[in-house]
C-alpha cells in the first residue's frame, strides 16, 4: 500500500473508491482500435463477439462474488438506476397485487426518492425507524406488514453509519409472506460475504465505484428461482432481456467485472487491513473527550466510522480538517441546512447530528494516513472547542437541554 | 462547499490565532460588559458576543470585544468580521452595523446569509444587555 501521504488524505471511501490499478488496466484494454471496443450487441462480426464475450465474463465475475447465476445479473448505470428499476419495476408490474411498500428512513436517496415517486402514483409507503444502534429490526418490519404489502426494500449496509441489517432474517420472513424483497447492496460488496444461493432475496442492487471499479456502472440481481418480474424503466432495443435497454458500455462492464473478481479474491485481506485501520483510529480518537460513535460497533463494518464531536459543528470541523477528505453527516455541505436524516432517525440530538463526521477507510489507506489524520483532528477539535460557547457552558456544568434558546 | 476566499481566510486566521482575533470571554456580570447570545445548537449556530464599554461624552464607546461561536465556517467568520468592526465604535455607531455589511465583506453566498443575520442580532442583544445595566 502507498507509503507517501497524499494530500488531502482520502478518508471518504464510502463516497467513492479510486479505481484499482488492475481494474484501470482492464478498462483501457477495452477502448481503442487495438482493444476490445466493439458493441456487444453486434452479431455480425468478431468485434461484437469479442465484446460480448468480455461482457459475459464480467457478468460471471459479478455473479460469482454474490453466488448467483450470471443470467440473474442485469447491467445498469449504477446502483441508483438499479434501485429505481427494482422498486418501480416491481411496483409497476405487480400493482394489481397490492399497493403497499415497506422501506426505512435510513435508506439512500436512490431508494427513498423512487418510493416518494410511487406515493405520488398512488402507492402507500411505510418508512421504518432504525433502532438506537442504526439497524432495521425484523420486528419493526413484521409490525408494518399489511395484506397488500408487495415489496420490502432494506439496505444491506448503511452508507453513513456502516451498520448492517439482518437481510437473512428479513428475507426469510418476506419469502414466507410472499412479499418481494429488494436489498440495496451498493456499500457491502467486497466488505461482507453475500451468498444469494442461501438468502431469500429477490432483487439486489450493486455499484462498481464503491468497490474499486469505475463510476457509471452497476447491476441489478433479478432472481430467477423464484422468478421475479419487473417492468422495464428504459426502453429501446430490448437489451438485458428487455429489462434494461441501451448499448452495453463494454469498458465499464469489464471494469466492474474485474473489480468484483478482485473483491472476491481479496475480501479477506481487505477486511483485515480495514479492521486494523478502524481499531487504530478508534484507539486514537478515544483520547478526545465527549465523542460519540454513531451506529452500533458490534453490528457495523470497520470501513465506515461515524463520530459526533460534541460542541463542535460538523461543517466547521470539515473546514478545519482541510487536509483530510471526509464527509459531514450533516447535510450542510449540500443545499439544505438540515442535519443528517440518518442521524436524526437514530434519535441523536440535533446538535450531535450537526457535529458528526464520517471517516471511511479502504484498500489504499495506510497507518500513516490514520495517524496523520488523528493529529490533525486533535488539533482541530481543540481549537474549535476553544471557540465554542457550548463547550464553555459544558465545562461550566450547564445542561444545554435546559437552556432556552432564542 | 464553495466558500469565498474571504470566509476561508477569516475562519482560518481566527482558528489559528484565537487571541489576536478576540476569541474569549469576559465576566458577564461585570457592569461594563454587555453579553449577547443568539442561535440554538439544534440549528447548528450559537453566537456569543461580549462588549466591554466605557462612557465617553454623551455616549459609550466599545473598547474591547470577545466572542465565541459554535457554527459553520461562515458563522465563525461572520462573528470574527463583526468583532473587527466593533472596537472603537460608539454604541450608536455599532447599532448601525447591518448584516449586509458583514455579508458583503465576506462575500457570503445566499444560503449563508443567516450567519450574518445572527451576527447582527448578537450585537443588538449585547448592546441591550449593556444598556440595561447602566
Amino acid at each position: 500500500m502507498s507509503n507517501n501521504i497524499q494530500q488531502p488524505i482520502y478518508l471518504d471511501y464510502a463516497s467513492t473508491t479510486p479505481v484499482d490499478p488492475r481494474v484501470a488496466e482492464k478498462i483501457s484494454s477495452h477502448l481503442k482500435m487495438d482493444g476490445v471496443f466493439g458493441n456487444p450487441a453486434s452479431r455480425s462480426h468478431k468485434y461484437g463477439w469479442k465484446a460480448e464475450e468480455a461482457v459475459e465474463e464480467a457478468r460471471s465475475h459479478v455473479a460469482n462474488l454474490v453466488n448467483c447465476d450470471p443470467r440473474e445479473i442485469v447491467w445498469t448505470s449504477g446502483a441508483t438506476e438499479a434501485d429505481n428499476l427494482a422498486i418501480k419495476g416491481v411496483a409497476n408490474f405487480y400493482n394489481g397485487k397490492g399497493k403497499h411498500i415497506i422501506t426505512s428512513k435510513i435508506e439512500h436517496k436512490a431508494v427513498l426518492d423512487p418510493c416518494r415517486q410511487l406515493e405520488r402514483d398512488g402507492f402507500e409507503v411505510t418508512y421504518l425507524d432504525p433502532d438506537a444502534g442504526g439497524c432495521i429490526t425484523l420486528d419493526s418490519i413484521k409490525a408494518a406488514v399489511r395484506e397488500d404489502t408487495i415489496l420490502i426494500s432494506i439496505m444491506h449496509l448503511n452508507n453513513e453509519l456502516g451498520t448492517l441489517n439482518d437481510i437473512e432474517a428479513i428475507g426469510s420472513f418476506a419469502r414466507s409472506r410472499k412479499i418481494f424483497f429488494h436489498v440495496d447492496a451498493a456499500q457491502s460488496t467486497g466488505k461482507v460475504e453475500i451468498d444469494l444461493s442461501k438468502l431469500s432475496i429477490d432483487l439486489m442492487s450493486f455499484s462498481a465505484h464503491k468497490t474499486y471499479g469505475p463510476k457509471g456502472i452497476g447491476a441489478l440481481y433479478v432472481s430467477r428461482k423464484p422468478r421475479v418480474r419487473i417492468e422495464a424503466q428504459i426502453h429501446g432495443g430490448g437489451h438485458e432481456r428487455g429489462m434494461r435497454s441501451g448499448t452495453l458500455p463494454t469498458h465499464q462492464i469489464v471494469g466492474m467485472g474485474e473489480a468484483f473478481r478482485l473483491a472476491k479474491e481479496e475480501m479477506q485481506a481487505d477486511r483485515e487491513h480495514v479492521a486494523n485501520l478502524h481499531q487504530r483510529f478508534l484507539d486514537g480518537v478515544n483520547g478526545i473527550e465527549e465523542i460519540y460513535v454513531n451506529g452500533d460497533l458490534d453490528r457495523k463494518v470497520p470501513n465506515i466510522l461515524n463520530i459526533s464531536f460534541a460542541y463542535v459543528e460538523g461543517e466547521s470541523l470539515i473546514m478545519a480538517l482541510k487536509d483530510v477528505a471526509v464527509s459531514s453527516g450533516s447535510a450542510c455541505t449540500s443545499a439544505s441546512l438540515e442535519p443528517s436524516y440518518v442521524l436524526r432517525a437514530l434519535g441523536r440530538k440535533d446538535e450531535l447530528a450537526h457535529s458528526s463526521i464520517r471517516f471511511s477507510f479502504g484498500r489504499f489507506t495506510s497507518n500513516k494516513d490514520v495517524d496523520h489524520t488523528l493529529s490533525i483532528l486533535f488539533h482541530a477539535v481543540e481549537r474549535l472547542r476553544e471557540l465554542s460557547p457550548l463547550w464553555d457552558m459544558h465545562l461550566d456544568g450547564v445542561d444545554l437541554d435546559k437552556v432556552e434558546w432564542n | 462547499m464553495a466558500y469565498s476566499k474571504k470566509v476561508i481566510e477569516k475562519f482560518e486566521n481566527t482558528l489559528n490565532e484565537p487571541k489576536k482575533f478576540n476569541v474569549g470571554r469576559f465576566n458577564p456580570s461585570d457592569l461594563d460588559v454587555g453579553t449577547g447570545m443568539v442561535g440554538a445548537p439544534a440549528c447548528g449556530d450559537v453566537m456569543k458576543l461580549q462588549i466591554k464599554c466605557e462612557p465617553k461624552g454623551n455616549s459609550h464607546v466599545i473598547k474591547d470585544v470577545k466572542f465565541k461561536t459554535y457554527g459553520c465556517g461562515s458563522a465563525i467568520a461572520s462573528s470574527s468580521e463583526l468583532v473587527e468592526m466593533l472596537v472603537g465604535k460608539t454604541l450608536e455607531e455599532a447599532k448601525e452595523i447591518k448584516n449586509k455589511d458583514i455579508a458583503n465583506a465576506l462575500e457570503l453566498p445566499p444560503i449563508k446569509i443567516h450567519c450574518s443575520v445572527l451576527a447582527e442580532d448578537s450585537i443588538k442583544q449585547a448592546i441591550d444587555d449593556y444598556e440595561t445595566k447602566q
